[in-house]
């Protein structure tokens, strides 16, 4: 390849990157104007226009804190349970040999490709009018308590440790879940946070599910307060662009942080395991 | 010298016999087994008997009685024309968000797996729009593609009118853009991992035997990453399919006057609004069967001999 295409692919890519960008960067300058100013220069900064009301106007319509904190209890639920019952399966389907064994990692890849539409009614009908836990923090979590795609990346990671660690622990008398927890878990720490990463983002970013079963403006996580605001109250506000615009910087902020700060746990390979098997 | 360490040897009880050597792996196992069952099996048969019954909203623990009602929800699902417009609409919806995804995903993450300096910032800036909710990067592009908004200013004449997202005939493809655009990064990543598996002698010997760039990327790059291929199609049309928020939000709950309604919102308000779930469900039924048999063309037509 010749220098000038590889300075021509470069060129492209950083388009492409700042094509990806530029919507973020105009979320932050919208979010802080007084008065949207839709045309080219409103993409620019201009002090004259600055302002912090917008995230004071949003936080008065939906309560931004109590919106962190639900979708905070919902995703720091889907965690725990992903992290405890992922790592166990994970690891009996690495490491130990158990009738079912072929069936249990088939239907962990089968359930990745389940379509969320078939299932939107009869969950509904299961948890919300059967089980009684709509506008419940259990209903909400229990579709997602544990992430499969997780289940499938502990295998892989499990997999990759030798065999005689495990033999040689078991010699020494270990049970078999001292193994796990001694011996494997903390040799598998990097698979942790990659599936952290991967976990925390389902639940924080669902929309659907927590829209479905939560009428009660207390108990919503975020995504779905903002997106009532949307598509109700925005039209009555004096500046609904910036104050719209300041709540889905508040939405957004804690996973691009996450993700640019751990961004080296979040790599192809992982995540085509995962999905591959 | 050599120490030949035996395993002590264990009693070969019965359950050993039934459970397999370690019968503790179906123990770890059972709380997830447990989960699948609960939240995929049992709803999704569940799903299929609600579409054959008469089936509505009762109080908790209240007995009613839900006769069959055999394919009564699918014809009254299918006589509704905003059903069926709502299936050519995800129609439309995928022939442009897939093969789009497909082409820009294998094209950057090629470029992107050759590239040297930048290679870290680049790689997050095309996951950044992945990782976000959907609900936040929504209320961003309404601001951009509102009748007055940026594009449209950058745009000038060219802007169609009306706007982007209240024409009928726009609304449907900006949404296929905007979650081509939202996705994207994903399966940039998987092509990533597949573009690793690719061994570097293939491309020394295809530029040995003459070949250019782009005649490398067609006879290496292209059959060295199908099966990744396949699986881009897969996930992008099941996901494609299950569209929901984007046109409850961007165009205000399918509109305009129906141009950007997906089967699963109009299974939202049949379901759920309108209290009628086992209509819903039929549409349900449907949309899946139509999907499974897209992914299995596209597994015949992509998949290679394999």
């Amino acid at each position: 390849m010749s220098r000038f295409q590889k300075i021509l692919r470069g060129i492209v890519l950083f388009i492409g990157a700042v094509a990806f960008l530029f919507p973020f960067y105009y979320m932050i300058i919208g979010s802080l104007q007084t008065a949207p100013d839709p045309t080219i220069a409103g993409a620019f900064p201009n002090p004259a226009n600055v302002t912090t009301e917008n995230y004071t106007a949003i936080n008065e319509r939906i309560n931004l804190f109590q919106g962190l904190l639900n979708s905070g209890i919902f995703t720091g639920g889907v965690l725990l349970g992903t992290l405890v019952f992922g790592v166990l399966v994970g690891y009996a389907l690495a490491v130990l040999q158990w009738r079912g064994r072929g069936v249990t990692f088939a239907l962990a890849l089968l359930v990745q490709v389940v379509p969320f539409q078939l299932l939107m009614i009869p969950l509904y009908v299961l948890i919300a009018r059967d089980y009684g836990l709509s506008d419940n923090y259990l209903g909400m979590i229990l579709p997602f308590a544990i992430n499969s795609t997780a289940v499938i990346i502990f295998r892989q990671y499990f997999l990759q440790l030798p065999k005689e660690l495990f033999e040689a622990a078991r010699i020494d008398g270990a049970g078999e879940f001292a193994v796990l927890r001694r011996v494997a878990l903390p040799l598998v720490r990097p698979a942790l946070i990659t599936v952290v990463l991967l976990t925390f983002i389902g639940p924080w970013n669902e929309f659907l599910w927590p829209f479905l079963i939560t009428k009660e403006a207390g108990l919503q996580p975020l995504a779905v307060s903002l997106a009532n605001y949307i598509s109700n109250v925005a039209a009555t506000a004096a500046n609904p662009f910036g104050a719209t615009l300041a709540g889905a910087a508040v939405l957004a902020g804690p996973v691009v942080i996450l993700f640019i700060v751990f961004q080296r746990y979040f790599i192809s390979t992982d995540i085509g395991s995962g999905v591959k098997g | 010298m050599t120490t030949l360490i035996e395993n002590p040897p264990r009693p070969v009880g019965r359950t050993r016999r039934i459970f397999g050597r370690n019968p503790l792996g179906l123990l770890f196992s059972a709380p997830y087994l447990v989960f699948v069952i609960a939240v995929f099996a049992y709803p999704l048969i569940y799903s299929v008997w609600i579409s054959f019954h008469d089936f509505f909203f009762t109080a908790p623990g209240f007995e009613a009685d839900r006769p069959f009602v055999g394919l009564t929800n699918y014809l009254t699902a299918f006589q509704d024309p905003a059903v069926i417009r709502s299936f050519g609409n995800v129609g439309v919806f995928l022939l442009i968000n897939v093969p789009l995804t497909v082409v820009l995903s294998l094209l950057l993450a090629s470029g992107l797996n050759r590239i040297v300096h930048f290679r870290t910032f680049l790689r997050v800036a095309y996951y950044v729009p992945y990782v976000t909710a959907s609900v936040a990067v929504v209320a961003i592009w309404l601001f951009l593609f509102n009748g007055d908004g940026l594009v449209n200013a950058v745009l000038g004449p060219l802007a169609p009118d009306p706007s982007w997202l209240i024409n009928s005939a726009w609304a449907m493809p900006t949404i296929a853009f905007f979650v081509t655009w939202k996705q994207l990064g994903f399966y940039i990543l998987l092509y990533l991992a597949a573009l690793q598996g690719i061994p570097k002698e293939l491309y020394e010997s295809a530029s040995t035997d003459g070949a250019g760039p782009i005649r490398s990327f067609f006879s290496v790059t292209v059959p060295g990453v199908r099966p990744a291929t396949v699986l881009v199609l897969l996930v992008s049309t099941v996901t494609g399919a299950n569209l929901f928020t984007e046109p409850y939000l961007l165009t205000g709950g399918g509109g305009p006057d129906g141009a950007s309604a997906s089967p699963v919102l109009i299974m939202y308000q049949k379901g759920l609004q309108q209290g009628q779930p086992d209509v819903a469900a039929a549409i349900g039924v449907v949309l899946v069967i139509l999907v499974l048999g897209v992914a299995l063309l596209q597994n015949r037509f992509a998949g290679g001999k394999d």
